[in-house]
C-alpha cells in the first residue's frame, strides 16, 4: 500500500499571549491522499486556518507549532534543516487565500506574481515563465490572459483575483494546494465558478485539495472526505456521503442542522447555542458537552478521543446514538416547547 | 502618457503655493524697520540713487501694486541688484545653487544607503539586539544638531585620519566627489533616523500582510520576499517620509555648507546676512522655498511611479 | 486574514495587554525627566555653583586648560570661565526654547480650532497661508525673519512664532474635524451656548493634547533651531552667553584646545537627548 501525499500526526500550535498561552490546535492528525479531496471544517477559533498555515510554516505571529510529526510520501520531514524543510514543504504544497486582494502584492503586475516562481524557483527565462504564467491564467479561466497579464490586483474583479491566487499556487506545480476559504469572500456565482475550476484542476491535472471553510455547502461540492474540527481538535473524519448522511458526533450533526436543506423533510433547523471553550484554560472533559443537546453527565469527565466507528470513520463522542434518533430528541424537545 | 498628464497637473496646482511664496517673501523687506530701498541699497548708498529705487520699487504707490512690479521683476527672473557683491542676485545664486543642490542629492543617497539596509535588518530580526540598537539611535540623533556632527566628523576623517577634505569644495570633478562626502554623511545622519523609523514600522506592517505569505509559499528565496516584495511595499510609504523630511531638511544644508566652508546658496546666506545684503538674502530665501516645492513635486512623482494605485487623474 | 480572524481576539489583544503592563510611566520618560530635571536644576543654581562671572574677559588667563585653579572646565580665547558661560548659557538657551515653543503651541492650537470648527472659507484661507509658510524650510525662514527684525532674543521668539504655528495649526484642525462630529459637540452646539463658549470649554481640552504631545519633540527642535543659530553667529548677541555661540568660537582653536567647543557641544547633546526621551516617552504614553 503506497504512503498517503501527506500525513499530519499529532500537530499542537500554541498563540502565546500576554498572560496566558493560547493552546489553538490540539493534537490534529489527518491524511491526504494524492489527487485527494479533503475537507476541513469548524467555526471560526476552531484552528483549522491554523492547522493549514503550520503545514506551510506560515503561521501568523506570534503562533507557534509545539509538537507534530509531517510524513511526504510516508517520508518524516520534520527533522529537516530549516532551509531543506520549507523547500520540501513549498514544493509539494501550495496554498490558496480567503482575501484575494491581500493576498496579492499590490505594486507588482499579477502576471509577474504568477510567473515569479518559475523564475525564481524553477529557473526558467523571463519569456518562458512569461509563458507559462499566460498558460496558467488561460487554465484558471481568466479570458485575455496577455492583456490582464499587466494588470495589477487593484484592478480586477474579486473572482478574478481568486483565479489569479489559484494561477500563483499552481505555478510551483504542486500535488497539494492548500486552500483557506478560498470562496468565502465571494458572491453566490462567482464561488461556484472558483470551486468548479478547483475540481477541474483536481481531475485535470491530479493536484490534491485541502479546503478548509466553514461552509458545509462549499465543502460538500467539491471533496470526498471530511475531518470536522472543534476547539483545536478533529472531532469527526469520514467519507461525505456518510457523514452528512449519518453524523456520529453531535457537533457534525448539529453544523448539518444548522444549514437549511431542501431534501429533508424536517425543516427545522438547529442554532448552536453558546461559544466554544476558553483554549487559554486546560479542557475537562468533551470540549464540546456545555453546547452539546444531547449531554450527559459522563460527557464532563476526561476528553472522549477520536476512536473508529466504521470503515474509514472516526468520531470522539461517548454516545453511540444514531442520527436519526438525535433528530428525534430534537423534534420531541421542540414540541414539548411548544 | 497619463504619466505625463499627471505630473502637468501638479505643475499647475504648484501655481498658488508659488504665489504664496512669492507674497511672503515679498513682505520680508517690509519687516525691516525703516524705508525699503535705503535698507536694500546699504548704508552708503547716495540719496540719488536711493530715490531711483524708490520710484523703480513703487514705494509711493500702494502695497499690492509694489507687490505686483515685484511679481512681474521675478517672473522675468530679476531678483534685484547685490550692491555689496556688485552683481545681480540671479547670478549669485546661479552659481551656488548647484554646489546646494549636490549636497542635497548625495545627503538623500547617504540616507538609503544607510537607513534601507538598517531598517531592514530590524524589521527582519524585530525585537532583536540589532533590533533595539537601531530603535534607540534615532532617540539619541534627534537630539544631536547638525553642525556638530559636521564638526565632529571633520575632527575624526579630516582632521585626525585625513581621508577627506576638511572644507571646501575643489576645482576638478574628482574634488567635488571627495569634498561632498562628509556634508553628505552629515546630512545623512540628520535624516536617516526619521527614515529607518518610518521605514522599519511599515516593514514589520508589510512583513505580517497576506501577500507576504502568498510570496513565502511560493518557495522562494527570503531574500527575495523581503526585499522583492516588502520593501518595494515599505517604500511606498516611506518615499512620502522622506521626501517631507528632505523638505524640511532643506535648511540643514545652510549649517552644513557653514561648516564645511561649501560654496553654496546657505553659505551664500549667512555671508549676506553678515554683510547685511537684503536682496541677496530675499533671492535665496525664495530660492530654498522653490527647492522645497521641487522637493515635494519629485516626492509625489515618485510615489505615483511606485504606487499604482495612485489615481493619475 | 482568515487565519489570525480564527486565533480571535487572542492575537489582536496581545500588543494591548503588553502595553497595560508597561503602566503609568515607562523608561524613556523617566530617564528624560530626570536628566532634564538635573540640567535645568544646575542652571537655576548657576550662581551658587561658580563665582565666576562669565563675561569677564581676562586674556592673560585665556586657553587655560580644564581642571586649573579656579577654572574647573578651563577658559576660552577671552579667557572667561567656560563651567561659567555653559551655565549661565544652559538660562540663556532653555529660556528661549522653551518660551519659544509655548507662543506658536497657543496660538497654533487657536488657529487650528477655528480653521476646523468653521471650514468653510475661514478654513481655507488658513489653509493657503500655512501652505505658504511651510513652502520654506523652518530654519530658513527663522533665519530670515531674525535678520528682517533685527538681532535679540525677541527677534526669535517672534520668528519661530511666525514660523513654528502651522504645525500645531494643521494637528488640532485635524483633531477637531474628528471632534466635531461628536456626541458631546453636538450636545454643546445643541445647548445654544456662546461659540467661544463651546470651543474653548468643551472642544479644547479634548483637541489639545495632540499639540501638546507634538510640542515635546517641538522643544528638542526649537532647542537646536536656537544653539544653531547661535553657532551661526545669528542667535543672542554677544557677550550674552550662549551654547551655539560657544561651539563657534572654539571651532578655530579644534586641533589644540578641542575642549572649547566639546564642553558645549556635549551640553547640547545630552540636553537634547533628555529631551527626545521625554518626547519618546509622551508618545508612548499617549499611544496607549
Amino acid at each position: 500500500m503506497t504512503p498517503p501525499l501527506l500525513e499530519v500526526r499529532d500537530l499542537h500550535v500554541d498563540i502565546p499571549m500576554p498572560h496566558a498561552r493560547l493552546h489553538a490546535v490540539r493534537g490534529v492528525s489527518l491524511t491526504v491522499g494524492a489527487a485527494e479531496p479533503v475537507g476541513l471544517v469548524g467555526e471560526s477559533g476552531s484552528g483549522k486556518s491554523l492547522t493549514l498555515r503550520a503545514l506551510l510554516g506560515l503561521l501568523p505571529r506570534p503562533a507557534r507549532i509545539v509538537s507534530g510529526t509531517v510524513l511526504i510520501d510516508g517520508e518524516d520531514v520534520t527533522g529537516l534543516p530549516p532551509k531543506r524543510l520549507r523547500r520540501r514543504l513549498t514544493d509539494t504544497m501550495s496554498m490558496i487565500f480567503q482575501d484575494s486582494l491581500t493576498a496579492l502584492n499590490p505594486v507588482m503586475r499579477v502576471g509577474d506574481q504568477i510567473a515569479e516562481a518559475p523564475s525564481r524557483k524553477l529557473g526558467k527565462s523571463r519569456a518562458e515563465a512569461r509563458a507559462i504564467a499566460v498558460d496558467l491564467m488561460r487554465e484558471v479561466g481568466i479570458a485575455d490572459p496577455e492583456r490582464r497579464y499587466e494588470l495589477y490586483p487593484h484592478q480586477l474583479s474579486g473572482g478574478m483575483r481568486q483565479r489569479v491566487c489559484i494561477a500563483i499556487a499552481l505555478s510551483t506545480k504542486p500535488r497539494l494546494i492548500l486552500a483557506d476559504e478560498p470562496t468565502t469572500a465571494l458572491d453566490v456565482t462567482i464561488q461556484a465558478q472558483v470551486l468548479a475550476v478547483l475540481r477541474q484542476l483536481r481531475q485535470e491535472e491530479h493536484v490534491g485539495l485541502l479546503l478548509v471553510s466553514h461552509d458545509l455547502a462549499v465543502v460538500s461540492q467539491t471533496c470526498s472526505r471530511l475531518y470536522v474540527m472543534y476547539a483545536g481538535k478533529v472531532v469527526e473524519s469520514g467519507d461525505l456521503t456518510d457523514l452528512v448522511t449519518e453524523p456520529r458526533h453531535p457537533y457534525t450533526f448539529s453544523l448539518l442542522r444548522s444549514v437549511p436543506d431542501p431534501d429533508r423533510r424536517v425543516a427545522r433547523l438547529l442554532t448552536i447555542h453558546g461559544r466554544p471553550p476558553d483554549l487559554t484554560e486546560p479542557v475537562t472533559g468533551c470540549s464540546f458537552a456545555p453546547r452539546c443537546p444531547f449531554a450527559e453527565h459522563a460527557c464532563r469527565e476526561g476528553e472522549p478521543a477520536l476512536e473508529p466507528v466504521g470503515p474509514g470513520r472516526h468520531s470522539a463522542c461517548r454516545r453511540v446514538d444514531t442520527a436519526d434518533r438525535w433528530n428525534a430528541m430534537v423534534e420531541e424537545e421542540a414540541g414539548s416547547a411548544r | 502618457m497619463r504619466y505625463l498628464v499627471f505630473i502637468l497637473k501638479r505643475l499647475v496646482s504648484l501655481i498658488p503655493v508659488l504665489i504664496g511664496i512669492s507674497f511672503i517673501v515679498f513682505f520680508l523687506i517690509r519687516l525691516i524697520p525703516g524705508d525699503p530701498a535705503s535698507t536694500l541699497l546699504g548704508v552708503h548708498a547716495t540719496p540719488q540713487a536711493v530715490k531711483e529705487l524708490r520710484d523703480q520699487m513703487g514705494l509711493d504707490k500702494p502695497l499690492l501694486s509694489q507687490y505686483l512690479t515685484f511679481l512681474g521683476h521675478l517672473l522675468r527672473g530679476d531678483l534685484g541688484f547685490s550692491y555689496v557683491y556688485s552683481s545681480s542676485v540671479m547670478d549669485l545664486i546661479t552659481t551656488s545653487l548647484p554646489v546646494t543642490i549636490w549636497l542635497l542629492v548625495s545627503g538623500t543617497l547617504f540616507t538609503v544607503v544607510i537607513a534601507v539596509p538598517l531598517a531592514v535588518l530590524a524589521a527582519a530580526r524585530r525585537n532583536g539586539l540589532a533590533d533595539n540598537v537601531i530603535r534607540a539611535v534615532p532617540v539619541v540623533g534627534l537630539g544631536l544638531p547638525a553642525f556638530l556632527l559636521g564638526i565632529v566628523l571633520i575632527l575624526v576623517f579630516g582632521l585626525k585620519l585625513g581621508w577627506f577634505p576638511v572644507a571646501g569644495y575643489g576645482l576638478s570633478l574628482a574634488d567635488h566627489v571627495r569634498g561632498i562626502v562628509l556634508p553628505g554623511v552629515t546630512v545623512a545622519l540628520s535624516l536617516a533616523p526619521i527614515v529607518i523609523r518610518s521605514l522599519r514600522a511599515s516593514m514589520i506592517e508589510v512583513l505580517s500582510s497576506d501577500y507576504i505569505v502568498t510570496a513565502r509559499s511560493k518557495g522562494i528565496g527570503t531574500a527575495r520576499v523581503v526585499l522583492g516584495h516588502a520593501l518595494r511595499n515599505a517604500a511606498v510609504s516611506s518615499v512620502t517620509v522622506l521626501g517631507v523630511n528632505i523638505a524640511y531638511l532643506t535648511g540643514s544644508t545652510l549649517v552644513v555648507e557653514r561648516v564645511f566652508s561649501l560654496p553654496g546658496i546657505g553659505q551664500q546666506m549667512i555671508n549676506s546676512i553678515l554683510g547685511r545684503d537684503f536682496p541677496t538674502v530675499q533671492g535665496i530665501t525664495l530660492a530654498f522655498a522653490i527647492m522645497v516645492v521641487v522637493v515635494n513635486l519629485l516626492t509625489d512623482v515618485t510615489h505615483a511611479a511606485l504606487d499604482p494605485r495612485v489615481q493619475l487623474t | 486574514m482568515s487565519a489570525v480572524a480564527a486565533a480571535g481576539p487572542a492575537v489582536s489583544a496581545a500588543p494591548g495587554g503588553r502595553r497595560r503592563r508597561r503602566g503609568r510611566w515607562n523608561a524613556p520618560l523617566v530617564a528624560g525627566l530626570a536628566l532634564f530635571g538635573l540640567i535645568v536644576v544646575l542652571a537655576l543654581c548657576a550662581p551658587l555653583l561658580t563665582s565666576q562671572d562669565p563675561l569677564k574677559q581676562n586674556l592673560q588667563d585665556a586657553f587655560l586648560d580644564p581642571g586649573s585653579k579656579g577654572h574647573l572646565l578651563g577658559t576660552d580665547a577671552l579667557g572667561r570661565d567656560v563651567l561659567a558661560r555653559l551655565l549661565y548659557g544652559a538660562r540663556v538657551d532653555l529660556r528661549v526654547g522653551v518660551v519659544a515653543v509655548i507662543s506658536p503651541l497657543i496660538i497654533g492650537s487657536l488657529v487650528g480650532l477655528v480653521a476646523g470648527w468653521f471650514g468653510g472659507w475661514v478654513d481655507a484661507v488658513i489653509g493657503r497661508i500655512v501652505d505658504m509658510v511651510i513652502a520654506f524650510p523652518f530654519l530658513v525662514l527663522v533665519i530670515a525673519l531674525v535678520f528682517a527684525m533685527g538681532p535679540g532674543t525677541t527677534s526669535i521668539y517672534v520668528a519661530v512664532t511666525l514660523v513654528g504655528w502651522v504645525a500645531y495649526c494643521r494637528i488640532v484642525r485635524g483633531q477637531v474635524l474628528v471632534a466635531k462630529e461628536q456626541e458631546y459637540a453636538m450636545a454643546a452646539r445643541a445647548s445654544g451656548l456662546p461659540t467661544w463658549r463651546i470651543l474653548l470649554r468643551h472642544l479644547l481640552p479634548n483637541v489639545v493634547l495632540q499639540a501638546i504631545v507634538f510640542s515635546m519633540s517641538d522643544i528638542v527642535l526649537t532647542l537646536l533651531a536656537i544653539v544653531t543659530l547661535g553657532f551661526l553667529g545669528l542667535g543672542v548677541p554677544p557677550p550674552t552667553p550662549d551654547w551655539g555661540t560657544m561651539i563657534q568660537e572654539g571651532q578655530q582653536f579644534l586641533l589644540t584646545k578641542w575642549y572649547i567647543s566639546a564642553i558645549p557641544g556635549l551640553a547640547v547633546v545630552v540636553t537634547g537627548l533628555a529631551l527626545a526621551l521625554i518626547a519618546d516617552g509622551i508618545v508612548e504614553k499617549a499611544n496607549q
